[in-house]
């Protein structure tokens, strides 16, 4: 009972927020809601007895990635909130994409066997997924880190094709220059 | 919680079901943590006005509460009080005025997995030395949200340098507490101090070489993790005014200033935890084991006020230097050390 509680009040704080994420017409409040959502969804994850899958979303998405989406928003030309509302030539195929996503994931959740267990206090599961991590998931996993090093290599590519001309002309010297 | 838990049991006896003891213990211990948060700043703010003025050949506060001006915090808290709640007119309203409960929040929560005594922990979890990384983290979104929602150049300047000071700083701090999982077994802070039972020589930042290095690298990564100097550039105050919080007045400036002593502790609380034995003391049986630790980790954080008053401000591409090219490696050096040395030892599963 005290369960389910738990359950809608997480629920409810990741849908209203994620609501209020795409109704939003400031970019930066939507950026912002996202927390909320993210916190939301974590909560769902703790609620389930993911207790490792619950801290890797706040560690990933709220410390990471929303932080990066935040600067990115930040950084770039904010639209104004107060332009007039576009008409409804994108809202229909956002639409149709939307209930089509709905569909599938819909599909997805019935068509599936979802394994049955005992209810009862979740046990530990940090260490079973780290063995799975080191045997059966290896090569998923190295994988996994192959495209992110790949994707950190083209990063600092991209940031460096400049460099070279504003090191020549900079004038943030090194600190042996001020020698006494 | 189990202590407060069973407090509730045995004072209601049968009156209160077991959800309502799990609410109750909860609440207390939310507060407790929260009166903790709250007397760090009230004895830190005393404190680093004392340790400045020793620093600086000066007294400091002097005359409020007679000996020592040990009562200069409650006038100031008292001060702060009655000082108009400001929100500039062209500020975000909505995010300024959430903004110092975000990171207040981000602090409060990181404080649920401290093992303060045996039992005496908000949240005894699994995964407690990886909750407080996580959790510890958000705050990092109240920075972001306490700078732009200002609508002022400098307090955006200071909240992307918070930020991005805390994204970096956060990657050698967790990578210097992996060798202590990788000896315990767990993520488990409790866990973690009882591996450390029997006198200083068993504490971990005494295990091997590489321990005694991934312990300076957590202490100075945590010193930027909290903003303060030698890398307090987010506030960096001949630059930028006071940083992220400039546009804050009263109450809401004391919740930023709450966390900031709050995750001043928080921070050497887990240091303790971690490196230094926890409620261990240094030889003997277990003895008074919340004060113990207590003085552990304000002895840390004096260590700390003792730097920023010492050492000059780092600039900001010294700090991504420190960071990203000696600290990082380093680190990871101590990860791979404190592996080899646990096979050479026999210690490895």
């Amino acid at each position: 009972m005290s369960g389910d509680l738990v359950f809608y009040g997480f629920a409810l704080l990741t849908v209203l927020s994620g609501f209020f994420v795409v109704a939003s017409r400031n970019v930066v409040h939507a950026a912002f809601s996202l927390l909320f959502t993210l916190f939301g969804v974590a909560g769902l994850y703790a609620q389930l007895g993911a207790d490792f899958l619950a801290v890797t979303q706040t560690v990933v998405y709220i410390g990471g990635i929303l932080v990066l989406v935040v600067f990115a928003v930040m950084m770039t030309r904010i639209p104004r909130s107060d332009a007039p509302r576009r008409g409804l030539d994108r809202a229909v195929p956002a639409a149709i994409l939307a209930l089509l996503s709905f569909a599938l994931i819909y599909m997805v959740i019935v068509g599936a066997r979802w394994p049955e267990r005992a209810t009862g206090a979740p046990e530990a599961t940090v260490a079973e997924i780290g063995t799975g991590l080191m045997t059966r998931f290896v090569f998923p996993f190295e994988y996994a880190s192959l495209v992110l090093l790949a994707a950190m290599v083209g990063a600092a590519i991209l940031i460096r094709e400049r460099a070279p001309q504003e090191d020549d002309g900079g004038d943030d010297g090194d600190a042996t220059e001020v020698q006494p | 919680m189990q202590v407060m838990t069973d407090l509730f049991a045995r004072i209601f006896g049968d009156g209160l079901s077991p959800v309502g003891l799990l609410v109750a213990g909860g609440l207390t211990m939310a507060l407790i943590m929260a009166l903790v948060m709250a007397s760090c700043a009230i004895v830190f703010t005393w404190a680093e006005r004392k340790v400045a003025g020793f620093i600086q050949s000066r007294y400091g506060p002097m005359r409020v509460g007679r000996w020592h001006g040990v009562l200069q915090p409650v006038a100031d808290m008292v001060k702060i009080l009655g000082k108009e709640d400001i929100v500039p007119r062209d500020a975000d309203k909505p995010l300024f005025l959430l903004a110092p409960f975000v990171i207040f929040i981000g602090s409060l929560m990181a404080w649920a997995a401290i093992p303060f005594a045996p039992g005496f922990i908000a949240a005894d979890l699994d995964l407690g030395l990886f909750y407080i990384f996580a959790v510890s983290s958000a705050a990092t979104i109240g920075i972001l949200m306490a700078g732009w929602a200002s609508n002022n150049k400098w307090s955006l300047y200071g909240a992307a340098r918070g930020a991005a000071q805390a994204v970096s700083y956060e990657i050698p701090l967790a990578l210097a507490c992996i060798p202590v999982v990788m000896i315990t077994g767990s993520l488990n802070m409790n866990d973690i101090v009882v591996a450390q039972q029997g006198g200083i020589w068993r504490w971990h930042f005494l295990h091997d070489p590489f321990l005694f290095v991934a312990f300076l690298l957590y202490f100075v990564a945590s010193i930027a993790e909290v903003n303060r100097g030698p890398f307090d550039l987010p506030e960096t105050e001949s630059e930028l005014v006071a940083g992220y919080h400039t546009e804050y007045t009263g109450m809401r400036f004391a919740f930023f200033f709450l966390a900031e002593y709050a995750n001043l502790f928080l921070v050497s609380c887990v240091a303790t935890a971690v490196f230094l034995g926890g409620w261990q003391p240094l030889f003997g049986p277990v003895f008074l084991p919340g004060l113990v630790f207590v003085i552990k980790a304000v002895l840390l954080v004096l260590l700390q006020m003792w730097l920023r008053w010492t050492l000059p401000r780092l600039r900001v591409d010294q700090l991504m230097h420190v960071c990203w090219k000696v600290m990082v490696p380093l680190a990871l050096v101590c990860v791979l050390g404190a592996g080899i040395w646990m096979l050479a030892t026999g210690q490895a599963g």
